[in-house]
């Protein structure tokens, strides 16, 4: 028995998070989205959700056999890629265009780079850009609930007239847009609820969000409405937040979300597109490294010295 | 003038208080009690100090997160009262029981040797003598594996069951600081908290005018670990004599004593009998590492012990509670340091415990002392599940600096297997010292040595906290300690 027993270093217990139960607690906070999508836009949301995540799944599985590296089953990351991406989408967009989106989402952005924890920006952000670029007209196409599902293309609510009584729709959701922006109630609970359970840290949504309410505000525009409209909040809580590519420190949590909100609004304001989330956030997600590097911690009790004294 | 008179006042009340409730409620009677004009002061004072405190702990907040990891604290033994074990069939006692030097055997084969003899000299100023715990006969010198892995000499003795105390036992004379260190120094005394650093170095700074602070360490914030705890309800007399000692010689003016939250208990205790002493004791956040010699001198003084350096660097002398009321015992008794309460637990220990164990007792007959184990054992470990070391062999002793015995089961003994960084951060913000533990052990898998010394990897003091709030369960702390190791050797592996 004496030669039986185990010897390794220190720490002897892990905690009890796993990557696992990270990835689902994010697809928790997505549900009341979901639904609401699906409320909103009828059927169609949940059968265009189900798609992608589906395609990603299958687009992971299958590349990692292909490649003959290990699969990550069951760590739940392409679902939220997944889902993420169909709150990206209009509800009438074809399917096809859906699974489009989520190849170059898990094979392209992700996999190809190293799969999870290697991708240089959110696959979800970058396959909706390619999307948006790719088939413009049928991204834009939002369907108005009122007129039904398939709808008349129209402008979206950035593009609309601003009015007082346009809060309400905003909030509730009941105006035109993707699946995954119209509702700022249930995004803004799935937000609260990452926070509440520690999987995303406060600062980068309340910079973000903090920042492009100031800079509307300088810009004479009315700050709510620049806050609840587009994918702001989405993007600030769920695609901001993506751990892989945003800093770690508190400080730097503080640069990206402020980097964030002056790009955004940089391109709501001065820019031709209406959009400019998306944009920020990948835009963004190429300096994280840099970030990362200028914003470490102060150690304790290492005097500080400039770049370069420390290595001897 | 009056001012003066005022604050004299102010003084001679609140000199008395000493826990922080107190002084407020001092301060609040004077601030009734007082003028218009004294009333407008206090209160701009303490809007000054509030702003100073604000500001203090916004700078703090983005220096570094620092917010440790909230590790079970399965403290099952707290309430149970420390039991002696009856004598071992033999005791084996390492040569290296401290840091520093060890010890060169002083007997041999056949000597007789009682109660408190010293069987090992010490090796050197980083050194300590060895006692043995029985009275018997020698039975031989051997090799044993010390828990860093390396062989060690060890001196195996045979209790002869009389426990004859040694005849040149006697309470020492301590009548200035020269005298107690020598003292400290004779009775073997090393960190008991862990580490193992003779204490009597620790009491012989080279700044000696300068130390204005001694922190008690009463954090405990190891899972499991109760010996401490088990100190502060039954020693807390020899706890505060140790302390008085200790002030007295080394002419420190204040003490702080920090106890993390889990133990309400002990803070009631000590707070009650140092009521009318220079003695503050601290409630420590239920964070791991709080009881770190770094954090918790940060904690206790909001001083920051510079690196590479010692606490005494900042003024600051750091003790066990159970080494202070070891230094009162001893000066008492004279009995060097032979037996040590250990915290028995795991989840596979029958009757879990705190004993009192004779130094060099072999581990197997403690377990079977504690009612045996219920499972196959996965691991047998040397204090704690965040720190402690794994004993590859049964026959293996208890040494001085252990405060607890861990049998966990093949279960509980596994390691998870690690899968990708997500870089979620967790470690980076957990660190104690504001280390970023994904860099580091990234910068050690590119053997990038340049990139490590920027780090700070060698900062490190191998905590455990980086690993243990890995969602990917990635053995960061494991990875730290090689990249320390490379720093040490230029890049090589």
């Amino acid at each position: 028995m004496a030669n039986k027993l185990i010897v390794t270093a220190a720490p002897h217990i892990t905690g009890e998070d796993t990557t696992q139960k990270i990835m689902q607690r994010v697809c928790i906070a997505l549900v009341p989205t979901l639904i609401a999508s699906i409320l909103i836009f009828g059927i169609n949301a949940l059968i265009l959700t189900a798609v992608t995540v589906i395609a990603c799944v299958v687009f992971e599985y299958g590349y990692c056999k292909l490649m003959k590296r290990e699969v990550p089953v069951g760590d739940f990351s392409a679902v939220v890629t997944g889902m993420l991406l169909a709150f990206n989408l209009p509800a009438t967009l074809p399917w096809w265009m859906a699974i489009v989106g989520a190849f170059i989402a898990i094979v392209i952005v992700k996999q190809l780079f190293g799969g999870l924890g290697y991708n240089f920006a959110n696959p979800a952000i970058v396959a909706r850009i390619a999307l948006a670029v790719g088939f413009a007209s049928r991204m834009a196409s939002y369907p108005f609930p009122e007129s039904g599902v398939d709808a008349l293309s129209s402008a979206t609510p950035l593009a609309a007239k601003a009015g007082s009584e346009a809060y309400r729709a905003l909030l509730l959701g009941t105006h035109g847009g993707v699946l995954g922006e119209t509702c700022a109630l249930t995004i803004l609970a799935g937000g609260i609820y990452l926070i509440a359970t520690k999987v995303i840290s406060p600062t980068i949504p309340v910079t973000y969000l903090g920042t492009v309410a100031v800079l509307s505000l300088c810009a004479g525009q009315d700050p709510i409405y620049q806050l609840l409209s587009g994918g702001l909040l989405l993007g600030a809580f769920f695609m901001a937040t993506d751990y892989v590519t945003s800093p770690t420190t508190r400080k730097g949590k503080l640069v990206f979300g402020i980097g964030l909100g002056v790009v955004t609004c940089a391109i709501r304001f001065l820019g031709t597109m209406n959009e400019g989330v998306s944009f920020a956030i990948l835009l963004m997600n190429l300096v994280v490294p840099y970030i990362e590097v200028l914003t470490r911690q102060d150690k304790l009790g290492i005097a500080k010295v400039k770049k370069g004294g420390a290595a001897k | 003038m009056y001012y003066i008179k005022m604050d004299k006042e102010k003084e001679k009340v609140l000199g008395k208080t000493n826990t922080p409730r107190r002084t407020a409620a001092a301060e609040l009677r004077l601030f009734l009690g007082g003028k218009t004009e004294n009333r407008l002061r206090t209160v701009l004072q303490i809007l000054s100090k509030q702003y100073r405190e604000v500001e203090i702990r916004m700078s703090k907040f983005f220096k570094r997160s620092a917010l440790g990891a909230k590790v079970p604290h399965n403290k099952h033994t707290s309430h149970l009262e420390t039991v002696a074990m009856p004598l071992p069939s033999k005791i084996v006692l390492s040569m290296g029981q401290h840091i520093g030097a060890p010890a060169a055997p002083a007997v041999a084969k056949g000597d007789q040797v009682y109660v408190g003899t010293v069987v090992g000299k010490a090796g050197g100023f980083v050194s300590m003598d060895i006692h043995s715990g029985v009275s018997g006969i020698v039975d031989g010198i051997t090799t044993i594996t010390a828990p860093n892995g390396a062989p060690q000499t060890a001196v195996v003795i045979i209790p002869d069951g009389k426990q004859t105390v040694d005849p040149d036992i006697k309470p020492p004379v301590v009548t200035d600081l020269k005298s107690l260190q020598d003292a400290v120094r004779a009775s073997g005394l090393v960190g008991l908290g862990g580490a193992g650093f003779p204490a009597a170095v620790k009491l012989s700074p080279k700044n000696l005018d300068e130390i204005d602070m001694l922190v008690i360490n009463g954090a405990e914030c190891e899972p499991y670990i109760t010996s401490d705890n088990r100190c502060m309800q039954e020693d807390t007399d020899y706890i505060i004599k140790g302390i008085q000692t200790i002030m007295k010689y080394l002419d420190i003016p204040k003490c702080v004593i920090g106890i993390e939250a889990n133990k309400p208990d002990d803070i009631k205790k000590l707070s009650e009998v140092t009521k009318d002493m220079p003695i503050e004791v601290k409630e420590l956040p239920c964070t791991y590492p709080q009881g770190a010699e770094k954090v918790l001198i940060e904690t206790c003084t909001g001083r920051e012990v510079p690196f590479p350096g010692l606490p005494s660097d900042v003024g600051v002398i750091v003790m066990n509670v159970t080494s202070v009321a070891f230094i009162a015992k001893y000066l008492e008794t004279g009995m060097p340091l032979v037996t040590k309460r250990l915290t028995v637990d795991g989840d596979i220990v029958k009757n879990p415990g705190n004993v009192e164990v004779i130094i060099g007792t072999p581990i197997q007959e403690l377990l079977d002392f504690c009612g045996g184990l219920t499972d196959e054992p996965g691991k047998i470990l040397y204090g704690g599940p965040m720190m402690g070391t794994c004993v590859a062999d049964l026959s293996q002793p208890v040494l001085k600096n252990n405060n607890a015995i861990l049998a966990l089961s093949q279960k509980a003994a596994q390691t998870p297997k690690a899968t990708n960084c997500i870089h979620c951060g967790r470690c980076t913000n957990a660190c104690p010292l504001g280390l970023s533990a994904k860099e580091i052990a990234r910068a050690y898998e590119a053997k990038n040595v340049e990139l490590l010394y920027e780090l700070n990897g060698d900062l490190c003091m191998s905590c455990g906290t980086c690993s243990f709030v890995c969602p990917a369960k990635r053995p960061l702390a494991q990875t730290l300690a090689l990249a320390k190791i490379m720093m040490k050797n230029g890049g090589k592996k």
